[in-house]
């Protein structure tokens, strides 16, 4: 096992940290807009579809420029962010997991939408006559039965966080400590002369992490599934 | 219990302008696959609503499209026992038959949980997950699912017909004794003359979607033949 330096260690738990946050936070929206999307027929719902796709079609640098002119300190929401709330985004760690977010929101909304129009309504209209009301059909037949699709869309999302590198980089900038993540880390060091060994052993680093995600997400997966159809 | 039925509606090429009324005991109603039967117990429970329509149930108003009243399905307590069963597969048989009582105003109580188990012979199921039991064996923890949700109207849509000849008669000797101890009225949709000689006492009839005719089963047997014998 190789050493790693202070500088290493920090982008990892910078990038874990990066990743595990803009997971966790973007769950609920996403849960919330794939619903919309799969059950819901409105007028803007093809605007509504399009808006969500559209970080995945765009070239990271755009979406992380237009976050930093939404979201910089001079921004329209970022300023206003900084004079209510005293939050700043802009090359912040906390910038990055927004980044990070709204890049992997299109992948987790795929995924949930995609269990949620799996699932038979007839199942819904019968926890109906059986007296629930329309929170209660989601929080206890609709939500368990979708349960492997949004476990799939978080760990999809939380591996494009893995990985982010344009928009983060765009919004955030790559500032050891606080927004160099493990992607642009190993970018700087295949822009330094002798970088190559540490730019090969974080490249090592990733390969485990995804690996161990993948891994990660078979197991609960197939767990998830188990217990569904043993019942 | 009296329950006044009238809807008008259009669904494609299909227009049903049906009314009955029933005040109890097993009301049947009879008509070949097609003629609208479903539709309008799926209005009388809520679940689909007609362009125009008013449902009554002992003085309460469930649907009145012309005062803009329509109850959602889980309020009025109307059980339903769906053709294919519709049990949670994420829950097993204890909790299906359980799941109703999370959402009843009042504690049915361990002894009429004991009383419906006993009644539909599901003492040995309780443990098990619904994709382990048979046809027969699905449709008697719908039907106790339905009744332990302690409804005021019970309807069944065609609880026999995904089953075999031999299932059949398994489960007919249950019907009998639901409707003969379980003291709750019923609205029985069904096209098999036998099946509702055995078990109604009052007989609708529908022919594309319109009410030609009802009365008690005895009368009603000559009217039903000739239907059965078109199909």
């Amino acid at each position: 096992m190789p050493t790693l330096t202070p500088e290493e260690l920090d982008a990892i738990r910078l990038s874990l940290r990066v990743a595990v946050v803009a997971t966790i936070f973007s769950l609920p929206f996403g849960i919330a807009v794939a619903y919309v999307l799969a059950r819901c027929r409105f007028p803007g719902r093809f605007l509504l579809n399009a808006l969500v796709l559209l970080p995945l079609i765009l070239p990271p640098v755009v979406t992380g420029y237009v976050l930093l002119r939404l979201f910089g300190t001079k921004g329209p929401i970022g300023h206003w962010l900084t004079e209510a709330l005293g939050i700043v985004l802009a090359f912040r760690w906390t910038g990055a997991a927004l980044a990070c977010a709204i890049m992997g929101f299109p992948l987790m909304v795929r995924a949930i939408q995609l269990t949620i129009e799996a699932v038979d309504i007839g199942l819904e209209q019968a926890a109906a006559t059986l007296g629930a009301s329309r929170f209660w059909v989601f929080a206890t037949v609709t939500l368990p039965l979708i349960l492997p699709g949004i476990i799939a869309g978080a760990i999809l999302a939380f591996a494009r966080a893995m990985g982010e590198f344009g928009a983060t980089i765009t919004f955030v900038s790559n500032i050891p400590g606080e927004t160099q993540t493990l992607p642009t880390l190993i970018y700087t060091f295949t822009q330094v002369p002798g970088g190559d060994a540490s730019a090969l052993k974080l490249t090592l680093i990733s390969i485990v992490i995804a690996f161990a995600a993948i891994f990660a997400s078979e197991a609960v997966a197939r767990a998830v599934s188990r217990r569904v159809r043993s019942q | 219990m009296t329950l006044n039925v009238e809807a008008r509606t259009r669904l494609g090429a299909f227009s049903l302008d049906a009314g009955f009324a029933t005040e109890g005991g097993v009301t049947a109603i009879f008509g070949r696959s097609g003629s609208g039967k479903t539709t309008l117990i799926n209005i009388i429970a809520g679940l689909v609503r007609p362009e125009h329509g008013r449902v009554v149930l002992d003085k309460e108003v469930l649907l009145d499209t012309a005062r803009g009243i329509d109850m959602p399905a889980y309020r009025p307590r109307i059980g339903y026992g769906f053709q294919e069963g519709r049990l949670f597969p994420h829950l097993n048989v204890r909790q299906n038959l359980l799941y109703g009582r999370w959402f009843a105003a009042d504690d049915i109580g361990q002894e009429s949980f004991d009383a419906v188990v006993e009644m539909l012979a599901l003492g040995a199921l309780l443990k098990r997950g619904t994709a382990k039991l048979s046809g027969g064996e699905k449709q008697r923890v719908a039907i106790g699912r339905a009744l332990l949700a302690s409804p005021r109207l019970l309807l069944m849509d065609e609880p026999l017909s995904s089953l075999d000849h031999q299932r059949k008669l398994e489960v007919v000797p249950y019907l009998e004794r639901l409707r003969d101890q379980a003291d709750v009225p019923i609205i029985y949709v069904s096209h098999s003359v036998p099946e509702v000689a055995r078990l109604a006492t009052t007989v609708v009839l529908i022919e594309d979607g319109k009410i030609v005719a009802s009365g008690p089963t005895s009368q009603m047997m000559k009217r039903m033949t000739v239907i059965e014998n078109q199909i």
